[in-house]
């Protein structure tokens, strides 16, 4: 009796997880079930029953209501499908003027704003593009095509590699220093001589259009939301599900709404790259103190002075973290829009990995990991860069780098002519250096690959089936063996006793909603793969941080080591697991695990680091050990911080089993990729994203409520 | 007493929904513990007072006092609830913003508690900040700032970063930012509390010294006695948005107007704060002994040779003429009658 008054939430615990238990011992599996079969739409099936909902067909699985919930949502996906068709082909119909028949024409709303929007899209993107590679269709847009063929010389020529080459070292050395600039020129030198000039500028070009407006799109609507609490209120329920929506899940309705291509890729990229910048924009201005906003009113700046001026300099490091993320989701996403007819690197990449060229893969991999590291330190020393009123420079000084500039262009010109002479009738190897046609050390990665399979194929064997036969299955069967009612028990309960009525029923609804939708298994499929993803990247980040903590100068390399992991694309991280370990779950899991084990991490040193100085020396006063302090001091502090990093790891862990999708797991994700394929397939993909944000947010509701408790305990904010 | 430059008449700030009409219900006569109950906090009640050219006004409270909230309704970075404001006989409850601006950009400078320096400029650009603001070009805005730079004292350190100064030397970056544009009126805002006491010292010194020079007309808030008496021409005691009492440093020592006043000033040291003018007679001017004291003089200074007088002691003004005399047991009277015992 006494130990449930000491501990009362213990005991509370237990018997959530008695009833969760009996439960699941207590409900049969129904005979009817099999495991793993989701539910297929379009495909008859004779074990499927049928009912009607607003006049639509929905087909499902018998079930039994405690075992699994009935996909009494099954109509949702059939039924955003058929809005989508009208707001597209019915909806609103208007006169518009066709400027290439010089007629109006009537057409839809959506689709004439859609077709419009497409346009402009893509003609900024080609602008970008025909600077770097050269082309014509920006001055056709200006122009017309009879226009060009009587002056074909107007044809953009393109700049040659050296020349971008140079820009990009001297600009760095402008923002900089010496070290970036070393860096941009060298990366530019790899990708060039690599032969991945053409797909690379095409990949940049698309980032150059997205990533900017990215930027300002986040900032202006996270301002508005600080201006305006409406504005909140009203972004605050699709920035939380945008956190959490697998990028995947976007494209589909992407694809039915803006068509096939590089346009589309920038749109869709917008939507999953401006939600983290809003939240961060809202974070920096509401951490401005408000003397600092007082003394700049009483400067006498106007609202815009105030706003451009005081603002958002003064939130500059949240500002800058967020354009940090614009960058990552852009590159993130150059590779998945390839699955939307993007092109570029990305594209490359997914050939690559399709055909099993791993080697290929690696190289493309490694030119996108590299431009992306290169633009995040470019954005990060061009925030950072200062000017100096005091240098009393010659005209030479304040100019050399326009002069530098100027002169590599004559220079890159010159050799790209002289180039003309040397390489006569092969390629111009000074002007660009054709796709495939560098040096490619493709082979040799290939040969390594083979090499590591026939060497070590026993041992990597053996590994992989004894973890897919003894702890992969056995968990996955476990999770599936789970009724429904029993799930909802437990997480009802766990929202409960964490948040009380509000998360309970939060959490509920969430639970619900993916209970009901016909992709239950699914789903349970993800979030054991998750789940093992999860544990194992948290026991790793947690050691590993705590470890790297001890010394300042191994906590700073990691962080370090964490922010370079971050950048790299996702997708990248497929390509050296499936060097080893080949088409397996095995590979994703790795993946999973490498991936998810950044934020575990980062978040352990960040969290460990943030305990107060006093309270150091208190301990230390107090004689405790090295051991005695991170357990009793520095543990319990940081662990609310700790326990955010757990969060992200788990939506970075969702990220990432999607992703594997593409390796071919049996989770929602590998739905969300048929989706794709099916012209129908809008409906499938948003709600199968929906359901994959709602499982990272019933962890994101129940960590943020306990972290947010527990710090008002410690008194820590 | 010259030109007034602040004037306010009964002002109110009262914080909560439905304030203003609350005010308007409540007639002029405003009870904090009603308005509490009703949801909304008395900021400012009541205050009236004017400010003269020239004049340093020290606004005097503990925390929670008012006194920061009087001076935001000032430089109206809140709107008062209730009453008038004129600065120099303009109405600064009904400018439109542009015109706020403008006051804002020629005539009134501010100091903060903490400093609010803006981070991401160098010491030169945030004291150019408001000229730039004001759109002085780069070369000018950076020039003047150089000046301010060098009279507060920071030649050397024009291009560190705030978070690079001591405390010290962010406010006064603070100030030098408060004066670029050669303000009329100076709002301080606590401006020494966040320093050590040495410093603040340093600083105090500092500020009369610059006030010498400068004649700005101030509105000084502190929570130290201390430093009101040692700045203030006038001080005004807050308390729950009251102002208690509003008057010379040697008057609110001599005589404070209510209970809590008296608090503060059974603390201080009297012979430092009075002058001989305070406490001298002015009617009797005869049988005077050989030695002479300016009316000027703090007791403190000149209270040693006046005790080993035995005759009454002549007071003279800065003409020499005898304007009074003083006993020397007055001297003991003033310094250690008129408190409570065993204080």
């Amino acid at each position: 009796m006494q130990y449930l008054k000491k501990y009362p939430k213990l005991f509370q615990w237990l018997f959530l997880l008695i009833v969760f238990f009996a439960l699941c011992f207590a409900i049969e599996v129904p005979e009817t079930y099999k495991f793993i079969r989701g539910q297929a739409e379009f495909v008859k099936d004779p074990n499927q029953s049928v009912y009607f909902f607003l006049g639509k067909e929905v087909r499902y699985y018998a079930f039994d209501v405690f075992w699994r919930l009935p996909p009494l949502l099954g109509w949702l996906p059939i039924w955003i499908n058929d809005s989508l068709f009208f707001l597209m082909n019915e909806w609103m119909p208007m006169e518009f003027w066709n400027e290439d028949t010089q007629e109006f024409k009537t057409r839809p709303l959506l689709l004439q704003i859609s077709r419009n929007l497409t346009a402009f899209m893509t003609f900024l993107i080609e602008l970008i593009r025909e600077i770097l590679l050269g082309g014509l269709e920006t001055i056709v847009a200006f122009t017309s095509w009879d226009f060009i063929d009587a002056y074909p010389w107007l044809e953009l020529p393109g700049l040659p590699w050296t020349i971008v080459a140079a820009g990009a070292a001297i600009l760095s050395y402008k923002l900089s220093g010496k070290g970036l600039a070393l860096f941009a020129g060298l990366t530019m030198i790899y990708i060039s001589i690599f032969g991945q000039w053409k797909p690379s500028m095409q990949t940049l070009s698309f980032i150059l259009v997205a990533a900017p407006l990215s930027f300002i799109f986040g900032l202006g609507l996270g301002i508005a939301a600080y201006k305006s609490k409406r504005v909140e209120k009203a972004l605050y329920p699709i920035l939380l599900v945008m956190q959490t929506m697998p990028q995947y899940a976007v494209l589909v309705p992407a694809l039915v709404l803006f068509g096939v291509g590089d346009h589309a890729a920038v749109i869709i990229t917008m939507v999953v790259a401006v939600p983290p910048m809003i939240l961060l924009t809202i974070l920096g201005l509401r951490a401005i103190p408000p003397e600092v906003i007082e003394a700049g009113r009483m400067s006498g700046c106007t609202n815009w002075q105030l706003m451009l001026k005081v603002l958002i300099p003064t939130a500059r490091r949240d500002i800058l973290i967020g354009v940090n993320q614009v960058i990552m989701v852009c590159f993130s996403m150059a590779v998945i829009s390839a699955f939307i007819g993007a092109k570029g690197l990305g594209f490359n990449l997914l050939l690559a990995l399709n055909q099993l060229n791993i080697g290929l893969a690696l190289e493309a991999g490694l030119c996108i990991s590299l431009i992306a590291i290169l633009l995040d330190k470019m954005s990060l020393a061009w925030a950072n860069k200062q000017t100096d009123y005091f240098g009393n420079l010659t005209f030479f000084q304040r100019n050399k780098n326009t002069i530098f500039f100027a002169a590599s262009v004559l220079i890159g010109i010159v050799l790209a002519y002289i180039g003309t002479f040397i390489f006569k009738g092969s390629f111009n190897y000074l002007f660009e250096v054709p796709h495939n046609k560098g040096i490619s050390t493709a082979d040799f990665w290939n040969k390594g690959v083979d090499w590591i399979f026939d060497t070590f194929f026993v041992y990597i064997k053996a590994f992989n089936t004894w973890l897919i036969v003894d702890v992969l299955q056995p968990m996955r069967a476990l999770y599936l063996r789970m009724p429904a009612v029993a799930t909802l028990v437990l997480a009802v309960g766990a929202g409960y006793l964490i948040g009380g009525i509000r998360s309970a029923l939060v959490v509920a609804a969430l639970t619900l909603f993916i209970a009901l939708s016909p992709w239950w298994d699914r789903a349970l499929v993800t979030l054991y793969m998750a789940t093992f993803g999860v544990i194992v990247s948290c026991l790793i980040g947690f050691t590993v941080g705590t470890l790297c903590f001890q010394n300042k100068k191994s906590a700073a390399f990691m962080l370090g080591v964490c922010d370079i992991f971050q950048t790299f694309p996702s997708f990248v991280y497929l390509i050296p697991v499936m060097m080893l370990f080949g088409i397996t779950d095995t590979s994703v899991l790795i993946a999973v695990i490498v991936y998810a084990t950044i934020p575990a991490t980062r978040y352990t040193i960040e969290g460990l680091r943030s305990v107060p100085v006093g309270l150091h020396e208190a301990a230390t006063m107090s004689g405790v050990n090295k051991f005695q302090r991170l357990t009793k001091i520095e543990f319990p502090l940081a662990f609310p911080h700790m326990m955010l990093g757990l969060n992200q790891t788990i939506v970075f862990a969702l990220f990432m089993v999607i992703i594997g999708a593409f390796i071919g797991t049996e989770d929602l994700g590998q739905y969300i990729l048929k989706a794709l394929s099916d012209k129908n397939g809008a409906g499938i993909g948003l709600t199968l994203g929906i359901c994959v944000a709602f499982i990272g947010l019933i962890f994101d509701n129940l960590i943020r409520t306990w972290v947010g408790k527990r710090k008002k305990h410690l008194g820590i904010d | 007493m010259s030109e007034t430059v602040i004037k306010c008449e009964s002002v109110y700030k009262i914080f909560g929904q439905n304030a203003k009409k609350m005010l308007e219900e409540a007639n002029g006569n405003v009870d904090a513990k009603t308005f509490q109950e009703k949801g909304c906090i008395v900021g400012v009640n009541n205050a009236s007072f004017e400010v003269a050219k020239g004049e340093m006004l020290v606004v005097m409270g503990l925390s929670g006092s008012g006194k920061s909230t009087l001076l935001r309704c000032i430089s109206r970075l809140t709107d008062a609830t209730g009453g008038k404001i004129f600065i120099e006989g303009q109405d600064l409850l009904e400018l439109n913003n542009k015109e706020l601006i403008e006051l804002r950009r020629s005539k009134m400078g501010m100091v903060f508690q903490s400093f609010a320096l803006l981070p991401h400029k160098t010491v030169v650009e945030n004291i150019a900040f408001p000229l730039q603001i004001k759109g002085t070009n780069t070369e000018d805005s950076i020039n003047r700032a150089m000046e301010m730079v060098k009279l507060v004292g920071l030649d050397g350190r024009e291009n560190y970063f705030p978070r690079e100064l001591s405390g010290g030397q962010q406010q006064r970056v603070g100030i030098a930012r408060s004066l670029a544009v050669e303000p009329d009126i100076w709002f301080l805002d606590e401006p020494f509390s966040a320093l050590d006491p040495l410093i603040r010292k340093e600083m105090q010194d500092e500020f009369l010294r610059l006030q010498e020079k400068l004649q700005k007309t101030i509105m000084f808030i502190t929570h130290d006695f201390d430093e009101a008496l040692k700045l203030a021409d006038r001080i005004a005691i807050m308390k729950d948005g009251i102002i208690e009492q509003l008057d010379t440093p040697a008057n609110i020592v001599l005589n404070p107007a209510t209970e809590y006043v008296r608090k503060f000033t059974e603390e201080v040291p009297r012979e430092k704060v009075l002058i001989i003018e305070d406490v001298m007679d002015a009617s009797s001017k005869d049988n005077l002994g050989d030695l002479k004291v300016s009316k000027d003089e703090i007791i403190e200074n000149v209270a040693e040779k006046i005790l080993t007088q035995e005759k009454l002691v002549g007071v003279v003004d800065s003409n020499n003429n005898i304007v009074g005399s003083i006993k020397p047991s007055k001297i003991i009277d003033t310094v250690f009658g008129g408190r409570k015992n065993g204080s």
